[in-house]
């Protein structure tokens, strides 16, 4: 190569590492702040502030779903599988909202780490396949599940 | 090798190539994106999930990898405008910019349209919706930068230097998913793993990426040979090409 594109091609590395190594160092630094939202291990471990606009995001705990018959008042719990928050939240869910499926809600952490949300999102996950086979593997889960297995847990959320 | 390399950047080469090219690639785009589309919007099975809404995959899915994929293919020319100088690698960023930034917007427009019924908000500032915004800016910056200096050369190296440093941001895309908590869920196709949807689905989805691909190629033909035609109208092959045209 000649010398003088070699030293171009070294300059043009150069740029791209320097670069990489700046976004780099910034991202990790600014870390918590990209991540959408706390998990619930986080927020029972204390790490997310009371009383500041946070989101909280995990999976709807099976069978925690309370409804208010006589408002929009819904009550559910949100677990990581290794912690998990109560939530408030008064309003129309989105439709993908059920037990088990992933959510995201935005709202406060009140004193008693009970967190009250004004917005409800909800998260799917990268799995797509036809209702007949998720009905063919629910049923073959609950098969497994009355030997007394558990249901395997959700891949992710 | 360097034969090809240096042909590669003579612009009437290229200009003939690619006339030769383009009736295949436009062809091969227009029946994989037929196929791929048909199948995947009208007879595809539908999700137990989200039902029919998902099937803005097929047009979300392959405008983002496209959105990406262009991006990669410009910073690779942005380094041989850098290093070698070479004329077509420069009209070949000149060109495909705004291909890109027309296929980020319609991942971005298509990704809204999704996550209204699915997720229930048309916007969220996750990393993966923002970082897919910046790319967005990317492409207009690299557009605005190559309009506002009107030095040819300097405009190709300043173009080249931004879309270089924008680069870091392709990663950055790609692992938002991973590295951070976001709304939006992580890739259905990963290189090591199968893909967590069933053939039926897939292949549709495939065939859709596949025909943009050869669409894509098509439009960066047929941009690129414009640009030609343009930076090279004093030359005298330029003007026997069009005194043929004009004839014919």
């Amino acid at each position: 190569m000649h010398p003088i594109r070699k030293k171009r091609l070294t300059i043009v590395l150069f740029l791209i590492a320097g670069v990489a190594v700046a976004v780099g160092l910034t991202t990790y630094a600014l870390r918590q702040n990209i991540n959408l939202f706390y998990d619930p291990s986080q927020i029972s471990a204390g790490e997310a502030p009371v009383d500041v606009r946070i989101r909280a995001g995990g999976m709807v705990e099976e069978g925690s779903v309370v409804r208010d018959p006589e408002s929009l008042e819904v009550e559910f719990r949100v677990t990581d599988f290794s912690a998990s928050v109560p939530v408030v939240y008064v309003g129309i869910l989105p439709d993908l909202f059920a037990e088990g499926q992933g959510v995201v809600a935005m709202g406060k952490l009140n004193g008693k780490g009970r967190f009250v949300a004004d917005q409800v999102l909800a998260k799917h996950d990268e799995n797509y396949m036809p209702p007949e086979v998720a009905e063919a593997l629910a049923k073959s889960a609950k098969a497994r599940g009355e030997n007394g297995e558990g249901t395997g847990a959700p891949s992710t959320y | 090798m360097w034969q090809i390399f240096h042909k590669l950047g003579s612009p009437k080469w290229f200009f003939g190539i690619a006339t030769r090219l383009m009736p295949w690639l436009l062809a091969g785009a227009l029946a994989l994106l037929a196929v791929g589309l048909v199948w995947g919007l009208a007879f595809a099975p539908k999700d137990y999930l989200q039902g029919n809404s998902y099937r803005i995959i097929f047009i979300h899915v392959p405008s983002a990898f496209l959105a990406q994929s262009v991006y990669i293919m410009m910073a690779s020319a942005a380094v041989v405008t850098l290093v070698w100088r070479m004329k077509l690698a420069d009209v070949f960023v000149k060109a495909v910019a705004p291909v890109g930034l027309v296929l980020t917007f319609l991942a971005l427009f298509t990704g809204a349209v999704w996550g209204k019924p699915t997720w229930g908000t048309w916007w969220i500032w996750d990393a993966r919706l923002t970082s897919m915004l910046i790319l967005l800016f990317l492409y207009g910056g690299a557009i605005a930068l190559d309009r506002a200096i009107n030095d040819e050369k300097s405009a190709a190296r300043a173009v080249a230097v931004l879309v270089l440093v924008g680069v870091v941001n392709i990663p950055i895309i790609k692992y938002s998913v991973e590295w951070w908590n976001t709304l939006h869920q992580p890739a259905t196709f990963k290189l090591t793993e199968k893909p967590s949807m069933p053939a039926e689905m897939w292949v549709p989805l495939l065939l859709s990426v596949l025909g943009l691909y050869l669409m894509f190629g098509w439009l960066a033909c047929l941009r690129m040979q414009t640009e030609i035609l343009v930076r090279e109208q004093r030359t005298r092959w330029v003007k026997e090409h069009v005194l043929a045209r004009r004839a014919g």
